[in-house]
């Protein structure tokens, strides 16, 4: 029973870039370690944040997508709420959502080849009685 | 060839679509603007635009949380989530725009209602 999650993180503007990357890392040894993968990890930078969380008004947001079960995503979460310099963090899953849109595109593509198709044939059918 | 002879034929025929239901102008029309933006005028004389759901017409299907750009086009300077009376969104996307919103809101991408600056 494998899930995709998404965890967004948003960590304080003054931290050092080493310590970002050493917290990143340890996230990703824990991901391993309890059974996880870690997808992808994605830097989104300095933004401004749209109120203030901790007395800060800017944050470094950090998007993780992880695969695993809900036991990893606890233990992602007490791990944040425990770091001293992430102030926010969100975790979505994501899997679901993604199924759903590729369920419309496929809906989508299958509908596009069907509109298609019919076209050249319908002008076979009007240019054969042209020639004739 | 096909496409020429299939053009009037649909002009053709939404002139009667609407005489039978003159409530209902055909939908799924590519009308440009009209999304956002609330109402444009305040009279009842002028012509009332419709109102179009914005992720219908351009296809949008993936709203996310993370789209800032996006969902900012739905909050009010005030931060609060605009009704669909004003936007034009159809209900199954405001209900997904409305949870995207708030899950952009929990993360700081967007203010809570009240502008706390």
């Amino acid at each position: 029973m494998n899930r995709t999650y998404e965890l967004m993180f948003i960590v304080r503007p003054d931290m050092a870039e080493e310590d970002l990357d050493k917290l990143i890392s340890t996230l990703e040894t824990a991901v391993s370690s309890t059974g996880g993968i870690v997808k992808s990890v994605e830097r989104m930078g300095k933004r401004r944040l749209a109120y203030t969380v901790r007395r800060f008004h800017d944050g470094v947001y950090v998007l993780l997508t992880v695969e695993g079960g809900g036991g990893l995503i606890h233990e992602l979460e007490r791990r944040l709420r425990v770091t001293e310099p992430v102030i926010k963090f969100i975790s979505v899953r994501i899997d679901e959502e993604q199924k759903r849109l590729d369920k419309i595109k496929a809906i989508r593509d299958a509908r596009k080849k069907a509109s298609a198709a019919p076209a050249p044939a319908a002008e076979g059918g009007e240019a054969s009685p042209a020639t004739v | 060839m096909a496409d020429e002879t299939k053009a009037p034929a649909a002009t053709a025929e939404a002139p009667t679509a609407t005489e039978g239901h003159s409530q209902r102008p055909p939908s799924r029309g590519p009308r440009p603007g009209g999304g956002p933006g609330g109402p444009r005028e305040g009279g009842r004389k002028y012509f009332r635009r419709k109102k179009v759901c914005k992720f219908c017409v351009e296809k949008i299907e993936n709203i996310n949380y993370k789209d800032v750009r996006l969902l900012a086009q739905f909050v009010a300077e005030s931060g609060k989530i605009v009704p669909r009376r004003l936007t034009g969104v159809c209900t199954p996307h405001q209900r997904r725009l409305s949870s995207a919103i708030k899950m952009a809101r929990n993360i700081a991408l967007l203010p809570f209602a009240g502008r706390a600056m």
